[in-house]
């Protein structure tokens, strides 16, 4: 479904929203109180960010009692990864963003 | 963060009744799951088990609720790796609902306690689980590597 796909690369062509969900990598389950707190952003912002992000299913959110929580819903991104990225391509994929990591960790001190 | 819990959300083209039989009946998980079979009565309070082809139990726990088509709920402890049977039971909710000739399934894992090993490793394993689940119902083939149990474990 190439309309659902669209949504996920428009709700990730934006530097906040992804930074939203770096910050649901951090710490899954969050409210919009919680996830607007070291923000540099007003509460509307991060809310018509979040709504994008729950359009393309990228957020999904679930009640506890009175609280609304939002978690990264990782599936999405993997479809993307099944769609493109080969089964024996991904051990190698892997180790070269080990191998990056490592040495741009080295590089930054 | 008192626990630790993931989720997981795919809509697939299918009914609910032909997802519900693909979740639990062994004809469907062995192709999408590893190679795996659940053991159960599915009723509330029966013993269930996931056995892997070697004839290994994976994981114990107990049917807590179930709603066929809609809702199951499970306890869940793994028991090939010492420190995660260490961490108890999880508990494993997977809601069943019709969404415009799609099927939103929501897969929830989890357990109460922080940094929980059980769930961080299977928060690798679900998403190509449930992908393939996705992939088997709408296309009638599972993804590559799923139909096999992984050699390292």
């Amino acid at each position: 479904m190439d309309g659902d796909l669209d949504k996920v690369f428009k709700a990730l062509a934006a530097p906040e929203r992804r930074l939203l969900l770096d910050r649901l990598r951090a710490e899954n389950g969050q409210t919009l109180g919680e996830l607007c707190q070291h923000l540099d952003m007003s509460r509307q912002a991060v809310t018509k960010h979040l709504l994008l992000l729950e359009e393309a299913t990228l957020v999904v959110t679930i009640w506890r009692g009175r609280e609304k929580l939002h978690y990264l819903n990782p599936m999405p991104i993997h479809e993307i990864a099944e769609r493109w990225i080969g089964k024996y391509e991904r051990g190698r994929l892997r180790a070269l963003a080990e191998l990056k990591a490592k040495l741009e960790g080295e590089t930054n001190g | 963060m008192a626990e630790s819990e993931f989720v997981y959300v795919t809509y697939i083209r299918t009914t609910p009744e032909k997802l519900w039989r693909a979740l639990t009946e062994p004809e469907f998980t062995r192709k999408f799951w590893c190679d795996t079979v659940q053991e159960s009565e599915w009723k509330p309070g029966a013993s269930w088990r996931l056995v892997i082809p070697d004839g290994r139990v994976a994981d114990t726990g107990k049917v807590v609720e179930i709603e066929p088509n809609r809702k199951l709920v499970l306890t869940w402890q793994n028991h090939l790796f010492p420190e995660m049977t260490a961490e108890g039971y999880s508990r494993l909710t997977y809601e069943l609902e019709p969404a415009g000739g799609t099927v939103k399934l929501t897969v929830t894992h989890t357990m109460d306690r922080s940094e929980s090993k059980l769930v961080k490793a299977v928060s690798i394993g679900w998403p190509h689980i449930l992908s393939s689940l996705k992939t088997l119902l709408e296309t009638g083939e599972s993804l590559a590597g799923t139909d096999r149990w992984p050699k390292e474990i």
